[in-house]
């Protein structure tokens, strides 16, 4: 790979309530790339994006480090880190109802953040912002500016939040399940932007899903996250078509379009007991190998009765 | 049949809004141990159509018929009819957090009058460990308490199985499995399922029978395996075409331009035309309101006038 670095994390851990979340996560983002960030809830994938910017819950403990440059990020007093926040290293969320401001127009929260870390004044942020709504493609870029979150569809809603984590020409894009909220027509469109987007400014994107089919269209790296470690690194093809690490090939065996082909004997969940590591302390949450073979007839006609 | 849907219309009408017609005139049959997918976008009308089945939304126009009886709106008095069971999307909110899991299953044991079943006995049906009867569902990760709904629904012995979206909520890797394990139970009981859900690749796993809804209507009705190979609805294609496979190539999906239209003020002619790429003059006049494949490229021969 010649592209540059862009963030390295290196020894990431984080602890809530002496419960380690995250156990030592090496993970390092280049420019123009996209690093997908794979796992199922609960493996730390999006502890690991918000222990970047610092936006960690209450009482958590970061160590290790976050390197952006020759910058750590863990190490930055707060002051200097709220103006990497948004500026060099942007975030976008899973549910844009959720994380653009409903009472603000769209205009005013793209330039807002432009004012606040590049200090332009009202004309050129506003310049800059329709200019930004065109670049995600939101149709009318002009109109859409004085417009709400709520007049827009959900696609359109995740463009327009797109176009604010882009506002101040972050060199860091951490996505979060950034079409898990979407229609899959609509998930179409968000990708090709955001792999658009990754190409043509530079841009490293750490794009946090469950979805190994969204991993698959546009990762350049696939990482596998499981129980706060990175198990296996490598590019998309080769880990997605030659997984090396078992909890990797159970994952991918779980999938719909695998499981057909899958043998009936060996769910998912069976592969857990010879990984190594611990064990999650929550509950299993597999098929049995067998269902009872002869559930009850049915009754010709039901008797009353209280529920739908 | 078990569930035989004509000409729905739903409405919903809000005051100082445009009456919505979430639902348009669909048509639909359910067999007995029969599944039937119904995939679409969101806003479609897909999950009215659920809640009009179980008589949770009133219905406006046509009819939806239980084993030949129509089935009546649901209001606060005891039902007489149990025979349908839904299971909704979201399995934190549909149990109840203050009781017991075993509690809430025997609901539905008693309901079919059922005293040789207990709700031990329906967790194992689930796949879930007996003694989990007398926890709480906040002890509980969201794939299993969506095991421990699908179990309460089930102890009502339903002769129709309604999922929600009842796989949205769920990871990844619990999504297919929570699928099939509802296919397996409905189809042993001889029950018919209707799996409501915008996953084709799971509705794929577990239908017989797929059916396609676009802006209230039903586009696109077929064997599963026909609809996945030979998808003929535009609509149906454009779906098909938007999911991203994990085959690690990097393949782009392809994007279904424009947005799904409000419903309050549909596009006339056929609904699909102003996002269709195969869009015709007739399009734009006259709705296909023909079957199996609404499309007036797939128009049937006794169809023409």
């Amino acid at each position: 790979m010649t592209s540059r670095s862009a963030l390295d994390i290196s020894g990431l851990k984080v602890s809530i309530g002496g419960r380690e979340i995250l156990r030592g996560v090496d993970l390092s983002l280049a420019e123009g790339r996209v690093h997908g960030l794979a796992g199922e809830s609960g493996s730390g994938k999006t502890m690991t994006g918000l222990a970047v910017l610092g936006l960690l819950p209450h009482g958590a403990r970061a160590t290790g480090r976050v390197a952006l440059g020759d910058r750590d990020l863990l190490a930055l007093p707060p002051k200097e880190l709220n103006r990497v926040r948004g500026g060099e290293v942007a975030m976008v969320f899973q549910d844009p109802a959720t994380s653009l401001h409903p009472m603000l127009t769209v205009g005013r929260q793209l330039t807002e953040h432009m004012r606040h870390h590049l200090g332009v004044n009202k004309a050129e942020a506003r310049a800059r912002a329709i200019e930004l709504l065109a670049k995600v493609r939101i149709p009318g870029a002009e109109e859409a500016y004085g417009r709400f979150p709520h007049q827009f569809s959900g696609g359109m809603r995740q463009r327009v939040a797109i176009a604010v984590a882009l506002a101040c020409s972050p060199k860091v894009l951490i996505a979060d399940e950034p079409t898990t909220a979407l229609d899959v027509t609509v998930q179409a469109g968000v990708l090709r932007l955001l792999r658009g987007l990754c190409d043509e400014l530079g841009l490293a994107v750490l794009l946090v899903t469950h979805d190994l089919g969204v991993m698959s269209a546009i990762a350049d790296e696939v990482s596998v996250m499981r129980e706060g470690l990175v198990v296996e690194t490598g590019p998309r093809g080769r880990v997605l078509r030659e997984p090396a690490h078992p909890y990797t090939r159970s994952l991918l065996a779980s999938l719909p379009d695998a499981l057909p082909d899958s043998p009936p004997d060996s769910p998912p969940d069976s592969l857990r007991d010879s990984l190594p590591g611990a064990l999650p302390d929550s509950l299993p949450d597999s098929l049995p190998d067998s269902l009872p073979d002869s559930p009850p007839d049915l009754p010709p006609d039901s008797p009353p009765g209280e529920t739908v | 049949m078990t569930l035989d849907i004509r000409d729905l219309v739903v409405e919903h009408r809000s005051p100082g809004r445009p009456v919505v017609r979430a639902v348009a005139g669909a048509s639909l049959t359910v067999s007995p141990g029969e599944v039937v997918g119904l995939v679409g976008e969101s806003g479609c009308g897909k999950s009215t159509l659920a809640r009009a089945v179980c008589g949770l939304n009133p219905v406006t126009e046509g009819s939806i018929a239980f084993e030949g009886r129509p089935v009546s709106p649901l209001g606060l008095r005891r039902r007489r009819e149990t025979g349908i069971q839904m299971v909704f999307q979201d399995p934190y909110a549909s149990l109840n957090p203050r009781r017991r899991v075993g509690d809430q299953i025997a609901d539905g044991l008693r309901t079919a009058r059922d005293t040789s079943a207990t709700p031990a006995d329906l967790l194992e049906r689930v796949g879930l460990p007996r003694d989990f009867a007398d926890r709480h569902p906040h002890e509980f990760s969201g794939g299993q308490r969506q095991r421990i709904a699908i179990a309460r629904a089930l102890a009502a012995r339903p002769r129709l199985l309604i999922g929600d979206e009842p796989i949205s909520a769920l990871d990844a890797s619990a999504q297919a499995q929570v699928a099939t394990l509802m296919r397996d139970l409905a189809v042993d009981a001889g029950a018919g399922l209707l799996f409501i859900s915008h996953d084709l690749s799971v509705v794929r796993l577990i239908a017989d029978r797929i059916a396609v809804m676009y802006l209230g209507k039903i586009v696109e009705v077929g064997d599963t395996a026909e609809v996945w190979a030979d998808p003929r609805h535009p609509y149906t294609r454009a779906l098909l075409r938007a999911i991203p496979r994990p085959d690690g190539m990097g393949v782009l999906p392809a994007e279904l331009p424009g947005d799904v239209p409000d419903p309050a003020n549909p596009p006339g002619g056929c609904r699909f035309h102003p996002r269709c790429p195969l869009v015709m003059d007739v399009c734009r006049d006259k709705e296909p309101d023909f079957g199996p494949v609404a499309c007036w490229l797939h128009e049937p021969d006794h169809a023409t006038e």
